[in-house]
């Protein structure tokens, strides 16, 4: 893993502070007893996750005829439409827009896929200024880290904090944290940027490829505002992004904000479809690993998501570990079967940053089997020569002793092999589990001896 | 009936009362229980740790221990999950085998019990066992609920159940995670721990060992008096107040 920490590292640093973890825990659970809620007004929660996984299905399985079909609807529309096979091609792409109008500094709404493929540092070094209009975006932006949550980029920040930083950076008074006072301020400064910036670049949430359109979806119109106003608007979407139909949507919309936020539909859900006069529009379509990905028959379907964050909001580890803690663009327990196929040896710790719980495959609004597939990339992961050499040994021995019961039970009166080797010991023997924890008092006897003795064989 | 009794690996050496629990319980209903004494684990250490290609003789072994049985018993939701969907799925046991508490409302449909517990008791939802084996409702669906654990609970005579917070919030356990990832797994369980403390718990059940005695640790480090039991030795008490 390099010098990267993994996730347990970060994890461990995160829990330093254990009051933090717990606002941090109570702020995203409040955000999944919401969704619970917004689900439970639709009388047919369970039927339209089902509908939406298989129009997800369909639009898997005949992507590359629904993207011709998205490219010529669009292109017709006025569309100017670009394919990336990476994330340098789409990088090269926006910066190749921006030079064409000799532009060098632009607005930018909410995209995590620009965050996948880190953008903002690669046109940071090639001169381009980029200003997140999102709130939560801005704040992390102006902090210099990445968003740590999806949808919730600064969900990890308390307003106070907030308030020092704009007072650092927007000139608000010291010591004020009134959520009024700070986001007025905000509005302040980000209107100044969207009346000043020629270039606007947004996320793509569904794009449509019966019309050609394109929906983004946002609480605070800042997509809009930007894409307005500017005379260039640029779009960036991962080639999974396309829902076949028009009508699809009112299968999506009324899933993502509810599993999102658990608003019943998001303030702003624009539709794209044509410039206006004198607009430049372009959409940038992202391959990225996707289609590496679509091969995949055990993972493919992780390419079903809208993107919610449902699955963090509910994932027991992530409430108590931090977005960051995922060192990913895309963290939590989607963004852990995501990020192994861009790079496994960089994430092969992801996966197993779970407990396998299952949680985050019920709240998904478009039912992918999250757990299963962290189950299946362990297995991958170590297959592929992943795995350290102590964990590999330690296993190998366990596997024998377990497969030998002899072995087993000459090794393991009462209890004395499994305070050597137990399962979750093998890595640090003992001291792991009782930093924190007593160990269970061994007993007297095993139940084989015990039963040996007391029943007829 | 012929059942074949299978004791995980961590239960018969470091809850033997849990095993016992188990057979006694099962022996009231009038089944023949068998334990199989070459058996020793189902091999899921090892898959949830990505080496699942390493559990074949494991389940080869497990395979052979449990030939001929009507029904395959395991006081462990966990374990069960993994011979049901990863290690047997094809090799005729995964619809022989039950874990303790569906088998007791699904196979024995068991209406009454003679067991007397006058204790507060929160019910740790164990999540393999309810998400995996579908125990119980998840929180997570909008759909009816039910509880197999708590149909089963409900028969206990002076039993007081208690609410939860979160009703079937992970525990933190997750086999090597809970030395691998110690610090989230550590606080998992405390919050866990402390929503059964609120709410007055004076005993933690369920029907994984392994979640119960990550939280035992956890208690018993923080001094408390609060207790685990699994849910085998809540179901074969007499205790009288």
């Amino acid at each position: 893993m390099s010098n990267q920490k993994d996730h347990a590292a970060l994890a461990a640093a995160f829990n330093k502070d254990e009051a933090r973890v717990d606002w941090h825990d109570q702020t995203l659970w409040w955000v999944r007893a919401k969704r619970d809620k917004a689900a439970a007004q639709v009388p047919d929660w369970e039927a339209l996750r089902d509908t939406a996984s298989r129009i997800k299905d369909n639009v898997l399985s005949n992507l590359s005829d629904y993207l011709r079909q998205f490219e010529e609807a669009a292109t017709r529309n006025g569309i100017i439409i670009h394919w990336a096979a990476d994330a340098q091609e789409h990088n090269d792409i926006v910066l190749s827009i921006l030079r064409n109008h000799k532009v060098h500094r632009m607005v930018k709404s909410k995209s995590m896929l620009t965050e996948e493929c880190h953008l903002n540092e690669f046109l940071k070094d090639n001169g381009v200024e980029v200003v997140d209009t999102d709130l939560g975006e801005r704040v992390v932006q102006l902090a210099d880290e990445p968003p740590s949550h999806i949808v919730l980029p600064c969900i990890h920040w308390k307003k106070e904090e907030i308030g020092e930083l704009f007072h650092q950076h927007l000139g608000t008074p010291k010591g004020n944290a009134d959520p009024q006072l700070l986001t007025y301020a905000a509005r302040l400064h980000l209107r100044e940027k969207f009346l000043t910036r020629r270039v606007a670049l947004t996320g793509v949430n569904f794009a449509v490829a019966e019309t050609g359109e394109f929906v983004v979806c946002t609480n605070e119109g800042n997509a809009d505002m930007g894409a307005h106003l500017a005379d260039v608007h640029i779009a960036c979407m991962g080639i999974e992004k396309l829902v076949p139909l028009r009508r699809n949507l009112g299968v999506f919309l009324r899933l993502l904000a509810r599993s999102a936020t658990g608003q019943p539909v998001t303030t702003y859900s624009s539709h794209f479809k044509r410039p206006r006069p004198g607009q430049e529009m372009h959409v940038v379509l992202v391959d990225n690993g996707r289609s590496t990905h679509l091969g995949r028959a055990d993972f493919r379907n992780s390419l079903k998501c809208i993107r919610c964050a449902a699955c963090f909001n509910t994932c027991p580890v992530y409430r108590r570990s931090g977005g960051h803690s995922y060192h990913t663009a895309v963290a939590g327990p989607i963004g852990s079967i995501l990020s192994p196929n861009l790079d496994m040896k960089k994430y092969s710790d992801l996966p197993f940053a779970s407990t396998l719980c299952g949680s985050c495959s019920n709240v998904c609004p478009v039912k992918i089997d999250i757990h299963e597939q962290l189950y299946k990339w362990r297995q991958v992961i170590v297959q592929e020569g992943n795995a350290t050499a102590a964990k590999t040994a330690a296993m190998k021995t366990m596997s024998w002793v377990l497969s030998n019961p002899g072995i087993y039970h000459s090794a393991g009166k009462a209890g004395r092999w499994f305070m050597l080797n137990t399962p979750f010991v093998v890595k640090n023997k003992w001291n792991a589990w009782y930093l924190q924890r007593e160990l269970p008092e061994p007993p007297k006897q095993s139940f084989s001896q015990w039963y040996k003795k007391n029943r007829k064989q | 009936m012929r059942v074949g009794l299978f004791i995980p690996c961590y239960v018969d050496q470091l809850y033997p009362q849990v095993g016992i629990a188990t057979l006694e319980l099962l022996e009231k209903f009038g089944c023949e229980i068998v334990y199989p004494p070459n058996q020793t684990c189902c091999g899921q250490p090892m898959a949830n740790s990505g080496f699942e290609h390493l559990t074949g003789e494991c389940t080869t072994l497990f395979a052979k221990n449990f030939a001929g049985f009507d029904y395959i018993v395991s006081p462990s939701g966990s374990c069960v999950l993994h011979i049901k969907e990863h290690a047997h799925a094809d090799a005729g046991l995964h619809d022989r085998t039950f874990e303790l508490v569906e088998f007791l409302t699904d196979v024995l449909r068991i209406d009454r019990l003679d067991a007397s517990f006058p204790y507060r008791v929160g019910l740790h939802q164990s999540c393999h066992g309810q998400r995996d084996l579908h125990l119980a409702q998840m929180s997570e669906l909008m759909a009816p609920p039910f509880s197999k654990p708590m149909q089963l609970l409900n028969m206990v005579k002076k039993i007081q159940l208690i609410p939860l917070d979160r009703k079937d919030e992970c525990c933190g356990f997750g086999g090597t995670f809970c030395v691998a990832e110690e610090a989230v797994s550590v606080k998992m369980g405390k919050d866990r721990v402390a929503d059964h403390s609120k709410h007055g718990a004076e005993v933690i059940t369920g029907s994984d060992m392994s979640c119960l005695m990550h939280l035992e640790g956890i208690l018993r480090r923080q001094k408390s008096p609060v207790q685990v039991k699994h849910i085998a030795e809540i179901l074969n008490s007499n205790i009288e107040a």
